[in-house]
């Protein structure tokens, strides 16, 4: 999914320890935890790359607070919308971040919300049509300062 | 709760068939459990879930996690149907509900 030699790996001792107890499971359990709640939401129907316009910033100075918003392509009959949009964290400790369920009488695929990040990672969105399609997106986010835990 | 306060940003009117615009910020503090030695504990107390029905039909819900901000900020849309109340409706841990409405007037 994302390139074996990324920059956050060199980090990770460092952040882990200012994590804690955000992050107290380790990186590769929240990796497993990931790719198995995008399976579940996926139910063995293959993503289809774009559609999605991903809104987030690339670098983000505050894990506590990411600005997101997700529009997502789609004719807008009562047959062919978009029924619900995933979002989706690599590294979280919670990896289903948000989920959203729109009706027909939504109009149009258009959100917004803001998130916490636990450090630098890959945001992925998954969204579903009424005609069983899914399509993904994924950004990556350099997370500054993760939404950790400090003190008491 | 007494902490809950909502602002809800919406026209109070449309024209029928328009895709209304809706933003929505609640004061909360989206609680994660915090277990670790050393530190105080505190019980994990988020807004679970939002949901928004617009004269009587559901057109909006979401599923949050403690991966949502505290006081969450949520921007979603609506067709303009019909002149009628939205009701909005956070479940929070422990069972707690909050509601607010917000009314539409919809001209031909």
């Amino acid at each position: 999914m994302s390139s074996p030699i990324s920059p956050r790996f060199a980090e990770t001792p460092r952040r882990a320890v200012l994590l804690l107890p955000l992050a107290a499971l380790p990186a590769r359990a929240q990796e497993e935890s990931f790719t198995a709640a995008e399976r579940a939401l996926l139910a063995g129907r293959v993503p289809v790359d774009g559609g999605i316009t991903l809104d987030i910033p690339t670098l983000s100075e505050n894990g506590n607070s990411v600005d997101l918003s997700v529009r997502v392509d789609s004719p807008w009959t009562l047959r062919d919308h978009v029924t619900a949009i995933h979002v989706l964290s690599e590294r979280n400790p919670v990896p289903r971040v948000a989920s959203f369920h729109l009706s027909h009488r939504a109009g149009r695929a258009e959100i917004a919300t803001r998130i916490r990040l636990a450090t630098t990672q890959q945001v992925t969105v998954l969204a579903e049509t009424s005609t069983g399609q899914v399509h993904r997106a994924a950004r990556e986010v350099i997370v500054i300062l993760g939404a950790c835990v400090e003190g008491g | 709760m007494t902490d809950f306060t909502a602002r809800i940003t919406m026209p109070e009117t449309a024209r029928r068939g328009d895709v209304v615009p809706i933003r929505v910020i609640i004061r909360h503090p989206m609680e994660r459990e915090i277990t670790a030695e050393g530190l105080t504990p505190l019980p994990r107390r988020i807004i679970h879930s939002f949901r928004v029905t617009y004269a009587g039909e559901e057109v909006f819900r979401m599923a949050l996690s403690a991966g949502v901000t505290a006081n969450p900020y949520v921007a979603f849309t609506t067709i303009a149907t019909e002149t009628g109340t939205l009701h909005f409706e956070w479940l929070e841990d422990g069972g707690a509900v909050h509601r607010r409405e917000a009314r539409l007037v919809v001209t031909a």
